[in-house]
């Protein structure tokens, strides 16, 4: 395995975990209620934790002296390839939920995949975060069909966030080069696998939730290359705010 | 008259297991609409500090408390008989968690 590829791969994994923890500390204070609050937050810290021990790494195989840290405050929005799903804004608790289920859809098969892998750190950091994971599944995943099948406004909502994000979710299972090299070294699941376990498990849940499955709409594509929404500037503005002030500021 | 609908769900109480084997302690209440969102809250609360191995949650309702106007009748009696408690056995070695 090519190490740079490698730091590619874990950059693009740590990326979208980085990204939405910070969409999910958002939540924080904004809960419908005291204790989703806190269990909405406490996924963000999860996914905080598998951000930096998938961007410690990815500094590492790079070699060039750049930390974590270096990473998360010092790169602008280009250089930045977390898909563009993660960094939808927080619209309503309703595309909160819905942004976080199908990226712990997609996260759980990524690590158990990775889980097996010939790497001890990245099957380390896999098993710890599997386990996360699988809450994030079932909590967000409740959230679903309780909202879907609740009251009017309640299904009206989530289904309107399923319309809404449904054109990202195709990033999720398109193939680039380097995908393919990491399929072919078993690190990664094939874009039709991808797709297939992500729909099966999307369709299942929303007949639960007497929502339908969004139609098919044109899915688009970028992250992989650097290319955003609008949405991600304004949230690197904030994250990245007292690095950018008082550069190399420490505790 | 008419009952205020509190709007946070009914309140159940938490009770954790620090280690198999161990009696379950009551560690605080939840607010949830049912038993699913019940268990999950209270996990969010209460275990992720590795608090324990195994958790209850009571809808606080179901739980019957003495009236403390009952005090008197039901607990004082037992104030001056300390001959009550096994305390002039010596333990042998090797009992834990007493």
């Amino acid at each position: 395995m090519d190490k740079s590829d490698l730091f590619k791969f874990c950059l693009r994994l740590g990326d979208s975990c980085l990204i939405m923890a910070h969409r999910q500390s958002e939540m924080c204070s904004n809960g419908p209620f005291l204790e989703e609050d806190i269990a909405q937050t406490n996924l963000g810290l999860d996914l905080l934790g598998q951000a930096e021990a998938l961007l410690i790494y990815a500094a590492k195989l790079e070699g060039k002296g750049r930390t974590s840290d270096d990473l998360v405050y010092k790169r602008p929005e280009r250089d930045f390839y977390n898909f563009m799903l993660t960094e939808q804004p927080n619209t309503d608790f309703a595309f909160a939920v819905v942004r976080q289920y199908i990226m712990a859809l997609y996260l759980d098969k990524v690590y158990e995949t990775l889980s097996n892998v010939d790497d001890e750190t990245l099957s380390g950091i896999a098993l710890k975060a599997l386990k996360e994971i699988s809450y994030h599944k079932s909590h967000l995943g409740m959230w679903v069909t309780r909202l879907g099948d609740g009251t009017e406004e309640s299904h009206e909502r989530v289904q309107t966030a399923f319309n809404e994000l449904w054109m990202f979710v195709g990033e999720l299972y398109e193939e680039d080069e380097l995908d393919l090299k990491m399929q072919h070294a078993g690190f990664a699941v094939s874009g039709d696998e991808m797709k297939s376990h992500l729909f099966s498990e999307i369709s299942s849940c929303l007949t639960k939730a007497t929502l339908s499955i969004p139609e098919s709409v044109y899915m688009t594509t970028g992250s992989k290359k650097g290319i955003h929404t609008e949405y991600l500037g304004y949230l690197l503005t904030e994250m990245q705010y007292l690095q950018r002030a008082y550069p190399d500021a420490n505790w | 008259m008419e009952e205020i609908q509190d709007t946070q769900g009914a309140l159940w109480e938490v009770f954790i297991q620090s280690k198999k084997g161990l009696p379950f302690k009551h560690v605080g209440s939840v607010h949830a609409f049912d038993k699913e969102m019940a268990v999950q809250n209270a996990r969010d609360l209460y275990t992720r500090r590795g608090e324990g191995k195994g958790m209850w949650v009571v809808p606080a309702s179901s739980i019957v408390a003495v009236d403390p106007s009952d005090d008197q009748s039901f607990f004082e009696p037992a104030d001056d008989k300390v001959y009550r408690h096994p305390t002039f056995y010596e333990l042998p070695d090797g009992i834990k968690n007493m």
